[in-house]
């Protein structure tokens, strides 16, 4: 990374201040009501992860540079103090205690977007140089290996390769004109490749083309995690440029909470300009695609489950119906858990949490929120559309011992969706390749 | 001789007043200009929903407490609602206030009995009473709390009591009126200086928490 001080994070930050920003912080009235919305002040206790204090360094950059009597303050010597000890005392406050999740902005009184602030504080704390080792490590590995575990286009073969033999439909990479480019986060490409199945079949049924990029098949942005604008475009871009090259209709978000906002949202603003094509979240076209009837499902699944929305793209994406119409179609027997959607609780580990190792414990004791709504609905499985939200879950309930298997609503669909065709041998295959 | 605290009351009333209802606006001005002159960046992610019925929406809908959180926090929550209905109504609907704000700006509506004004001020203070308890009590209010939480609690509380105090002629009658416009005065022009000036840019922090959102196709 570039060479970090005090003075180009205190310059980041200035460059965050706009009117909504400087609206938020005229408003905070220290009620401390959006402490009770935190998981990490409800499950601690500790009235240091109160989300308002995590408004401190921006609120400190706004006094003094943004408003007349911080202005004359700071020239009398009284202004706010912005040091490296302070920044220092901030990063676990910026980074291992929020996981943007969004529910301190609903909950605040005075409307202030808390979440907002703290993403956009994060990129002070990169150009001064205060971020947990574990970020920078991703973020590196992401600029230079094309994802946060680094290069994984030899897993990705190696997923393409057992999605074919597995499911007889062949995929084919940078494929020019096809409808649409898939996208994948690391973790699934490292721990959940199934889904590479599940697309093929889904597709395959509903008449869809698609494709995978091997220019640019990485969805996780550690750039939006991490706070850096100059990551964050650098990753956009290169999706960006390989599905224009290939010239898809719409890029597919993966099931991953993080990479949606990163495409879907940030992505534009951070190049500039709106792309030549659409983005849509998995979720939301396996949805269009069973109300068009072009995917019809043979069975329900019958057993218990819960769905966790996941953050990103239910509370900050605006995905709260489309994973409930899908279960519907396909589960029997769905029980909401407590503040289940809008006001869902995080899993604990998104916003770049879950690369922090050193918040580790942190993460794994907040994690007690969703034990806790577990334990109210007592479900057989648990479901969810993040592969991040997927991987803590699994995490923590391997640490807590407790026995309950969490499925991939994508997965899921494709389990339960009925086929034109009876399964052919992988060996017949390769001849196959266009009829679709 | 006069009274004692009569020429206290009546600079009060006159150049006082026009001090701090001048100082009120020429900082209601600077701090809007100083918010709204930043601007923002126009957004060019295409949206999926619509930014102003979501900005609109938010600064109704957050007059409701988060779901289950009033039970969690009753006293705050409910009497933080109570406190504010009541300053309200005994700032804009006590008779004696209507008449001088016809005074200064010329327009007027209709009051409320005082007997109901000073039956809502007793109300009133005894929450703010109670606020300031949990505000000492509560670990996140007293830890997020600094000196000039207390000092805009005090700021607020004294113009009540000796508004009070005037009406029901307790005490020596002109000082205690002059110490009441002199405290309400301070009140109003440090509105636009602390952190009272919530009580403006609450609408624009609801509303652009609710137009990212509704922007977003969500709610908030
Ligand atoms: S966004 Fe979530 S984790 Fe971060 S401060 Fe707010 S409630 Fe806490
Ligand atoms: S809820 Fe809003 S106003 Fe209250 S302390 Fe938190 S940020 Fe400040």
């Amino acid at each position: 990374m570039t060479a970090v001080s005090v003075e180009r994070g205190v310059e980041a930050l200035r460059q965050q201040v706009d009117a909504s920003v400087a609206s938020y912080m005229s408003s905070c009235i220290h009620c401390g009501l959006c402490a009770q919305a935190c998981l990490f002040y409800t499950e601690t206790g500790d009235p240091k992860y109160t989300p308002q204090r995590k408004l401190e360094p921006l609120y400190r950059v706004w006094k003094n540079d943004f408003t007349l009597l911080g202005r004359l303050a700071s020239m009398a010597g009284l202004g706010c103090k912005i040091t490296d000890e302070f920044l220092d005392e901030w990063e676990e406050l910026i980074y291992d205690s929020c996981t943007l999740c969004g529910r301190c902005t609903m909950a605040c009184p005075v409307g202030i977007d808390i979440t907002a602030v703290v993403r956009k504080t994060r990129e002070g704390m990169v150009a001064s140089g205060h971020v947990p080792e574990g970020l920078i490590g991703a973020a590196t590995r992401a600029v230079e290996g094309g994802g946060p575990m680094g290069d994984l286009l030899p897993a990705l073969k190696a997923v393409i390769r057992r999605s074919e033999a597995a499911t007889g439909i062949p995929v084919e990479v940078d494929k020019e004109g096809a409808e649409y480019m898939v996208i994948l986060s690391a973790q699934e490409t490292v721990g959940f490749p199934e889904i590479v199945e599940a697309y093929s079949k889904i597709f395959k049924q509903a008449g869809v083309t698609w494709t995978i990029s091997t220019k640019a098949f990485e969805g996780t942005n550690v750039g939006i995690q991490i706070g850096s604008r100059d990551i964050a475009r650098t990753l956009v871009q290169r999706v960006v440029d390989a599905a224009e090259e290939l010239k898809v209709k719409a890029v597919i978000a993966p099931e991953c909470g993080h990479a949606y906002t990163a495409l879907r949202w940030e992505g534009p603003n951070l190049i500039g300009r709106t792309y030549e094509f659409d983005v849509v979240h998995i979720t939301e076209l396996v949805d269009q695609l069973i109300k068009e009837g072009r995917i019809k499902f043979k069975g329900k699944h019958k057993s218990k489950i819960t769905y966790h929305d996941p953050c990103q793209t239910n509370r900050r994406g605006g995905m709260l119906n489309p994973p409930r119409a899908i279960l519907a179609e396909i589960s029997e027997n769905l029980v909401e858990m407590e503040d289940a959607g809008l006001w869902n609780w995080c899993c604990g580990g998104g916003g770049g949490v879950g690369a922090n190792e050193r918040a580790d414990e942190l993460k794994t004791k907040v994690f007690m929120r969703k034990k806790r709504q577990l334990d109210g609905v007592k479900p057989d499985e648990l479901v969810t559309s993040c592969a991040n939200c997927r991987n803590i879950i699994e995490e923590a309930l391997d640490h807590y011992e407790i026995d309950l298997p969490v499925l991939g609503l994508t997965e899921m669909v494709a389990e339960y969706m009925e086929t034109d065709e009876i399964e052919e041998p992988a060996a017949d295959k390769a001849v196959k390749g266009e009829d679709q | 001789m006069t009274e004692p605290g009569m020429d206290l009351l009546m600079w009060a009333r006159g150049t006082g007043f026009q001090i701090a209802i001048g100082v009120f606006l020429f900082g209601l001005v600077l701090r809007l200009i100083e918010i709204f002159a930043l601007r923002r960046k126009a957004d060019v992610a295409p949206p999926k929903g619509d930014a102003v019925s979501g900005g609109l929406r938010t600064i109704f809908t957050r007059f409701v407490p988060a779901p289950g959180f009033a039970a969690l926090l009753p006293a705050q929550i409910i009497g933080g609602v109570i406190f504010h209905f009541g300053l309200l109504f005994i700032v804009f609907f006590f008779v004696p206030h209507i008449a001088v704000i016809k005074d200064t700006f010329g327009v007027s509506w209709p009051g409320i009995s005082s007997a109901v004004i000073n039956a809502l001020t007793v109300l009133t203070v005894a929450i703010l009473v109670v606020l300031l308890v949990v505000r000492l009590k509560h670990p996140v209010r007293r830890y997020l709390s600094d000196f000039q939480d207390y000092f805009i609690w005090a700021l607020t509380v004294v113009p009540l009591v000796s508004g009070y105090m005037a009406f029901n002629a307790v005490g020596p009658y002109t000082i205690v009126l002059a110490i009441h416009v002199l405290s309400a005065e301070l009140l109003i022009a440090l509105i636009p200086f602390t952190r009272l000036t919530h009580a403006f840019t609450w609408v624009s922090s609801r509303y652009y928490n609710g137009a990212f959102a509704g922007r977003k196709g969500t709610m908030s």
